[in-house]
């Protein structure tokens, strides 16, 4: 996001607040991550042992994690061997100039974009159209976002906050389409749009969901094969990729596969896996002429050596937001960020700085549905509340909270006081008509503006422990 | 066997009752009971508030009073899952005070889940019984110490409980302890969904292993004038465990034999 914009955004609380008040957002919402997340649930016992696989995809991402230089340098050489070739881009400013200035020595005028978290995250396309060159998303969730001129909202299903009568009415107005609310026709017409993009295009632009070290190869997996279209088509063809994305072999990306579609849509195998390793070979019937892989740093690397390396094993399936209770409750465009949701939680501040995102990690009720869902055993929770001791210990908790924890440790390292505190809540009690607080003053007006707050037992168990112990 | 209880700050304050239950179910099941008088909370709050250095002085001392090696029995699965998932790690610059959090975390269990996995009584020696149409949100702390389906298993034991399972019934409530507080508005709509769930099932009483959510669920029914019953296993089999006690005394006693 440009600092201009950020500038006009209404902070957190508010965003969520009017995402909430926004009608169907939510129901829209729960009923999709519902789906894929029942999806998840039936497919993964296939798997015969999921934990056990779950686990061994962990290590395979903490090894490769661990000796990433390494690993960036033999699937560096192996690209170049096969002909392509590899940049590094230490900041998204770099990334772009190196993909516009591709872009520029070819004189492309139109590209064709498979989805990409990556390049989002660097705001590719709005720079090249800067440049005045057309960049047309080919992923069918992707492509309704472009344009609507919105957001993606959920990392892997970008328009699951919209509903297919909106989607219609959107056709109807941008693409001609008679108004009908069958997704296959829908389908049929952005298909119909989307050959003629195929067709023209001079350079190609996909993402990369694994990167293999040994073969110097690029993984991409689509539903719709428009990576495919994307890839071997055009002239150039740039897979832009954050450095993360390294798997050591051809064996660790089977198991990474199995387990990414499984996790993400509750499918078995998504439907095109595209290997890549190069441009097109002598006798090859199609491919492009130049392979490019920018691989992407923007603070990765300061992530790998700090305590929230964990992060890095994302293999964005999304399986962490179908889950999560609040993603269902606000939606994605809450966030203000790229990667929305549990896992966005944590890497949004870790990429983008605590300042503008220090309501993230705190805005989660630490239920661990992210946790049991993820593929790759990231414990979520246990990093957000690491990461809220980090803010804390970084200066950036409010006050009051600190004092206030500073007040209840003191009462909580002696049961006397402890008891003491007890006795003044079962006061403040005595102005509770019928047993419930109604209202109640800062900061417990936050709990009664929603619901009502018992009051206090009249004695307390340790009390009745005496009647207990003697009878 | 001996078990100390660990009451938890909320259920010590709020539902005491809840606890006199455990005691009494236990001690029927031959279980002997010990209350650590010196116990205040596990420091759950200070964790999820980042504020660990709190949290670690706090759990130090429930270490200290937890001393021993009698099993440690819980109300409270969040609680419980603080003990066993985040005592062990507070302490991993200190080798000695971590040794005795893994000791103390390797001892303490969820209640249901001391009964079913622990102490395993013959719940056929009992007459269960319990009137009510009931239904069951589980508790997202369960997740980190890995009950699954326990609690539903232990309701449909009751002879007369009709169980019915609510839609996403594995979904946070919005408690979160201090969540409710500083995100009061996600916390209040995600708790709203939680009761049109409830709502919709058409229960006469909500089943709910936790102080935390009851407080927030209730509270939220409360507020919405729905006047679905919240309560804790504990209390249900207290009752159910007193009335077949009753009715075992009431036949036994012509033939003059003990219950």
């Amino acid at each position: 996001m440009s600092d201009a914009r950020a500038a006009t955004v209404p902070d957190f609380r508010t965003r969520a607040a009017r995402a909430i008040a926004e009608p169907g957002l939510s129901q829209a919402v729960t009923s999709a991550t519902l789906r894929q997340y029942e999806g998840r649930k039936r497919m993964l016992p296939e798997l015969g042992h999921p934990l056990e696989i779950r686990d061994l995809a962990a290590r395979i991402k903490d090894h490769t994690l661990a000796h990433l230089d390494r690993y960036l340098a033999i699937f560096a050489e192996n690209v170049r061997r096969h002909g392509g070739q590899v940049h590094f881009a230490q900041t998204p400013d770099q990334a772009v100039e190196i993909i516009g200035g591709i872009a520029r020595r070819h004189q492309v005028r139109r590209i064709v974009k498979a989805k990409s978290m990556t390049s989002e995250e660097i705001h590719l396309t709005e720079h090249l159209e800067a440049d005045g060159i057309e960049v047309v998303e080919t992923d069918l969730g992707e492509f309704i976002v472009q344009i609507d001129h919105d957001r993606p909202s959920h990392i892997v299903t970008p328009v699951i906050h919209k509903t297919t009568g909106q989607i219609a009415r959107l056709f109807e107005r941008v693409l001609g389409t008679p108004y009908t609310e069958d997704p296959e026709v829908l389908t049929a017409a952005a298909r119909r749009h989307l050959r003629e993009k195929f067709r023209t295009a001079d350079m190609g632009i996909c993402g990369c969901n694994f990167a293999v070290a040994e073969t110097g190869t690029v993984c991409i997996v689509t539903n719709e094969g428009n990576g495919r279209y994307c890839t071997s088509r055009p002239k150039v063809v740039v897979a832009l990729m954050g450095m993360e994305k390294m798997v050591p072999s051809m064996p660790d990306l089977a198991v990474m596969l199995k387990l990414l579609a499984k996790s993400s849509t509750g499918q078995r195998l998504t439907v095109y896996t595209n290997l890549m390793s190069g441009p097109r070979r002598p006798g090859d019937l199609d491919g492009p002429e130049e392979f490019h892989v920018v691989i992407l740093d923007r603070g990765r690397s300061r992530i790998l050596a700090s305590e929230f390396r964990e992060t890095l094993r994302c293999i964005r399936c999304g399986a962490c937001l179908n889950a999560c209770p609040v993603y269902r409750t606000i939606g994605g465009h809450a966030y203000n960020s790229v990667y929305p949701g549990p896992i966005g939680k944590l890497i949004t501040p870790l990429l983008a700085g605590y300042d503008e995102y220090k309501d993230l990690p705190n805005a989660s009720s630490l239920c661990g549905a992210c946790f049991e869902a993820c593929p790759v055993r990231i414990d979520i929770p246990m990093l957000l509340i690491r990461m809220r001791d980090d803010l804390r210990r970084q200066g950036k908790m409010h006050w009051f909270q600190r004092l206030a924890f500073r007040i209840w440790r003191w009462m909580m390292l002696s049961h006397r006081l402890y008891a003491l505190g007890g006795g003044a809540g079962r006061l403040w009690d005595w102005v509770a008509p019928g047993g419930w607080h109604r209202r109640a003053p800062f900061p417990f007006s936050a709990w009664t503006r929603h619901r009502d707050l018992p009051v206090m037992a009249r004695r307390p168990f340790r009390k009745m422990w005496k009647d207990l112990e003697n009878s | 066997m001996r078990v100390q209880l660990f009451v938890t700050c909320l259920t010590d304050t709020y539902f005491p009752d809840v606890a006199a239950c455990v005691v009494r179910v236990l001690r029927r099941l031959g279980v002997e009971v010990d209350f650590p008088k010196r116990q205040t909370c596990c420091g759950q709050p200070a964790l999820n508030s980042g504020c660990m250095h709190d949290f670690r002085a706090v759990a130090a001392r429930m270490i200290d009073v937890f001393e021993g090696s009698d099993p440690v029995v819980t109300p409270s699965g969040s609680c419980c899952s603080i003990v066993r998932e985040y005592f062990p790690h507070a302490f991993d610059d200190d080798p000695v005070r971590r040794a005795r959090a893994v000791a103390l975390a390797g001892r303490t269990y969820e209640f249901i889940e001391f009964l079913e996995k622990k102490l395993r009584p013959d719940w056929s020696a009992w007459d269960l019984r319990f009137d009510a149409v009931a239904t069951y949100h589980y508790s997202c702390h369960l997740r980190g110490i890995g009950i699954t389906d326990e609690h539903v298993r232990m309701l449909q034991r009751f002879r007369g409980l009709e169980y019915r399972p609510m839609e996403k019934m594995d979904q946070c409530c919005g408690f979160g302890g201090t969540f409710a507080v500083k995100y009061g508005d996600i916390s209040g709509a995600m708790v709203r969904d939680k009761v049109a769930n409830i709502r919709k099932i058409g229960a006469n009483l909500l089943v709910c292993n936790d102080g935390g959510c009851t407080l927030n669920i209730a509270g939220a029914l409360h507020r919405d004038g729905c006047d679905v019953r919240v309560m804790h296993i504990a209390q249900i089999l207290d009752q159910a465990m007193a009335a077949s006690e009753k009715r075992r005394a009431a036949s036994a006693v012509p033939q003059g034999v003990q219950p």
